[in-house]
């Protein structure tokens, strides 16, 4: 298990760097630069902020100056806004969105794994085709039309809930975005856990228990849900890891300060720092996400081995 | 009433009656915002203030930075406007009036200004705003090192073209103490519009010591000591900033609102929710496909007013087909119907324009000749001239228009390439493109034949329109270089005498539009929703607004 960590951690590196790299001279490549404005700048001023931002070195010295400054957890100062570091913004930026993130995937498995084992035992009801075309329905409105669509009934027309803003952490701020984000997962992993469940319910080792006189529900959570589970937490690895780095939509729509606006108002300013801050963020993350997948495919199912 | 309601309300009467007696001397003064106030203080039950003196403002963009001298950006300079304070001021409707000067004296060569500080303007940390204040401040401001963008807005004070340009040290800057209170600033030149530059985010004072103390981090909440009305309490990224009341600012007796906050709001169109849910008391603008909407719902709120501003298209002057084809320019500007643009495309009462400069204090603005023809004569000289151009039905004039990838501006371009077609037969495509890429495209003129431009002045001057088409300019993507034109230009800045200076500017914009390298499509408005209860709003050219003027009404 240890040395299985060690050989995965080990290689995480290579890919990391090939990832960085990629990013790197990629978003140098792209047309205009972080000091590109309708007027354009003093030559001396533009030459002391390229110097500023050691922007004046040849390419490949910048790229190994950036992975120096990257082992030291130093993710350098941001172009766009100056009175920040990436590193600060980051951790501004990320909590909000682990925490609304964080439960938009707690809500979309508690609801899309009940909704999913429901459908699968009463397949071919009305029941079953009640939860299904739900998630079909879920799946398909983009959540550009359904947070609007939120906001204007809690908000404006009822309004019960704030239609954006962090207000001052209050939970109420929370409860529309953390819904726009989980409904398609929800749709998502009822259709995952469906398709898997129906798949379980019919192999011989369920059949045993059926006949062994067990109640439906003990089967179910038993013995049934854990195999079930299989390819919705495989699901689940680089889904959590994109919701919980932000989604720029939602975080325009609610105007809250998440990490994926900052990931695109970075690119649309040129802002290198801060765009390969959250790039090189979101690989670790995914990078870490996997692995536990992985780890948590060894405990659902027996045949799986690390070693 | 509260005691804290009695005295917002005494110093609210006391500011009434000091306006009251300010336009005792002319009428014009006694405009809509005095009335306003009078009215909100009148006695009626539902004009009164509200317990709560908290603003809520949306924004815009996220402002990069809150440093005077490192900001850019509207988002910004509101935010600034609020948390310091320049020499001179603006009144709500515009009109310059003392700020950190309660008064100054203008040599009779206009070279030499001499402002008296106020002895009670105090910092927010409670230090008194001294004359060296302002010297360490404006070269701060212009020093390379400090790496500001909008050093040029300084440029009419004696040597700081050069110092900017790292030509010279800071310390030539001709700015001097004379004593605590009496500051000396030199030009270069007579320059009318001066006080008004000292409105602007370059020439705000920061305090020394915490810039010192805390380098790029000055700006924090906590760090940051500024010398306005408000300071900064709270700052979250991409989400608001809250601005509390200066207790330390001299005229804090005035200020009626306790709290401000200031949203980031990019999304126009969640903007506009957050407002319906009344949880913005303003917003930054309104979505152009809303404003119907805004009209016919929310007439009492929705504020539209002229801005300084001028929205063109910029003709390639470097290259075929416009380079040395004045009358293809100007076939392809006769031929766009204004009216139904500024109607029908943009819709909030945007100004058509036949002139470049936007109407500005003691300007006469020029038009193209044929403002005052009726459309389909405009037509008929289009149709004359593009033949003239060598172009007919069997060789049309193929172009494209770049613009930044936006939803308004690509209707516009839709709609003109429209009226080109029909009038003219001009086969004109149109591309998108990424601001950034834009920006380098339109720079390096060779792509380019036709590109979209705006342009909203700095300050309310002639000038800082005209200059933008000095073969100098690092904003003339057009290419257009015309020695008279720029000549003009040199004179008037020059020139002493207002009215011979407006005479030498309005010459060189008559010269602009008979060579025509920017088609002039419309002047621009502002157009925002302001609640009723917001008091003391008004509108004015610049868009300026000071949140001290405001104040809650009980609702």
């Amino acid at each position: 298990m240890l040395r299985y960590s060690l050989r995965r951690f080990l290689g995480a590196i290579p890919t990391l760097l090939i990832l960085i790299a990629l990013a790197f001279f990629m978003i140098r490549l792209a047309p205009g630069g972080p000091f590109d404005a309708e007027r354009a700048l003093l030559p001396e001023i533009e030459a002391n902020l390229r110097a500023a931002y050691h922007l004046d070195e040849p390419l490949p010295m910048q790229f190994v100056r950036y992975l120096g400054n990257l082992a030291r957890a130093d993710f350098g100062p941001s172009f766009q806004y100056r009175d920040y570091t990436v590193t600060e913004l980051i951790m501004t930026g990320f909590p909000v969105s682990l925490r609304l993130g964080g439960s938009a995937m707690v809500v979309a498995l508690l609801f899309g794994i009940s909704a999913g084992s429901l459908a699968a035992l009463r397949q071919n009801t009305r029941t079953d085709y009640t939860v299904m075309s739900l998630s079909m329905t879920g799946i398909s409105i983009p959540n550009f039309v359904m947070a609007p669509l939120l906001i204007l009934l809690f908000a404006v027309y009822l309004g019960w809930l704030p239609a954006g803003g962090l207000g001052e952490g209050s939970w109420r701020n929370m409860v529309l975005p953390v819904i726009s984000l989980a409904l398609p997962q929800i749709a998502y992993v009822a259709r995952l856990t469906r398709g898997s469940m129906i798949e379980v319910l019919r192999s011989p080792f369920i059949r045993t228990a059926k006949a062994q006189g067990l109640p439906m529900y003990k089967i179910l959570i038993r013995h049934a849900l854990k195999p079930a589970l299989l390819p919705v937490v495989s699901y689940l690895g680089p889904a959590t890891a994109a919701v919980i780095t932000g989604s720029v939509v939602i975080e325009q729509i609610f105007g809250v300060p998440g990490l994926g606006r900052f990931f695109v108002q970075g690119a649309l300013n040129r802002d290198y720092t801060l765009v390969m801050g959250v790039v090189v963020f979101y690989g670790v993350l995914i990078i870490v996400f996997n692995f536990l997948v992985d780890l948590a495919y060894a405990w659902l199912d027996p045949k799986v081995k690390y070693g | 009433m509260t005691p804290a309601n009695l005295r917002r309300a005494v110093g609210l009467t006391l500011l009434v009656s000091l306006l009251a007696g300010c336009s005792g001397g002319g009428e014009d003064l006694a405009g809509p915002a005095s009335g306003a106030r009078e009215l909100a203080v009148g006695g009626v039950s539902g004009e009164e203030l509200a317990e709560v003196q908290v603003l809520h403002v949306g924004n815009g963009a996220e402002p990069g930075s809150i440093d005077p001298h490192r900001a850019e950006g509207v988002p910004s300079s509101n935010i600034q406007r609020d948390l310091f304070e320049g020499l001179v001021n603006e009144a709500p409707n515009g009109d310059l009036i003392p700020g950190a000067a309660e008064s100054w004296e203008i040599s009779d060569d206009g070279l030499t200004y001499t402002f008296n500080l106020r002895r009670d303007a105090r910092w927010s940390n409670g230090d008194s705003v001294l004359a060296d204040d302002w010297v360490y401040s404006l070269r701060r401001s212009l020093d390379p090192m400090t790496m500001s963008r909008y050093t040029f807005i300084l440029n009419p004070i004696r040597n700081a073209e050069s110092i900017a340009a790292g030509q010279m040290p800071i310390t030539e800057l001709g700015v001097r103490a004379i004593d605590d209170y009496t500051l000396e600033i030199q030009l270069e030149g007579p320059t009318p519009y001066f006080l008004g530059l000292l409105t602007h985010s370059a020439s705000y004072a920061v305090h020394q010591p915490s810039v010192e103390a805390y380098g790029d981090q000055h700006t924090r909440p906590g760090n940051l000591v500024s010398n306005g009305a408000f300071q900064l309490e709270d700052w979250v990224v991409q989400s608001h900033m809250k601005l509390v009341r200066n207790p330390q600012y001299w005229d804090n007796g005035n200020t009626i609102l306790d709290e401000v906050w200031y949203y980031a709001t990019e999304d126009q169109t969640a903007e506009l929710r957050r407002y319906r849910a009344d949880e913005l008391d303003m917003t930054s603008t309104v979505p152009t496909r809303q404003l119907a909407w805004a009209r016919e719902n929310l007439p009492d709120d929705l504020t539209i007013a002229p801005y300084l501003g001028s929205y063109y298209f910029g003709f390639n002057v470097t290259r075929p087909p416009f380079k040395d084809n004045p009358s293809l320019r100007r076939a392809l500007a006769l031929a766009i119907d204004r009216d139904i643009i500024t109607r029908q495309v943009t819709g909030a009462g945007q100004l058509p324009s036949f002139g470049w400069v936007p109407p500005v204090n003691n300007y006469e603005g020029q038009k193209m000749p044929e403002a005052d023809w009726t459309q389909a004569e405009r037509e008929a000289q289009a149709r004359r001239l593009y033949a003239e151009a060598g172009y007919s039905a069997e060789n049309p004039l193929r172009t494209e228009i770049i613009y930044n990838t936006q939803e308004d501006h690509r209707r516009l371009a839709l709609a003109i390439a429209a009226m080109w077609k029909q009038v003219l037969g001009v086969e004109a495509g149109i591309l998108n493109q990424e601001w950034k890429v834009f920006l380098d495209t339109r720079r390096q003129k060779i792509d380019t034949q036709i590109y979209r431009g705006g342009w909203i002045g700095d300050y309310n001057d002639a000038f800082t329109f005209a200059e933008l088409m000095l073969t100098t300019s690092g904003l003339n993507d057009t290419g257009y270089s015309n020695a008279e034109y720029d000549a003009l230009l040199q004179e008037a800045s020059m020139e002493g005498d207002l009215a011979r200076r407006a005479e030498l500017l309005q010459q060189a914009e008559a010269i602009l539009l008979e060579d025509l390298p920017i088609l002039p499509i419309y002047y621009y408005v502002t157009s925002k929703l302001v609640k009723p209860w917001v008091g003391g709003y008004e509108s004015n050219i610049m868009d300026h607004h000071r949140s001290k003027n405001f104040y809650i009404l009980r609702h």
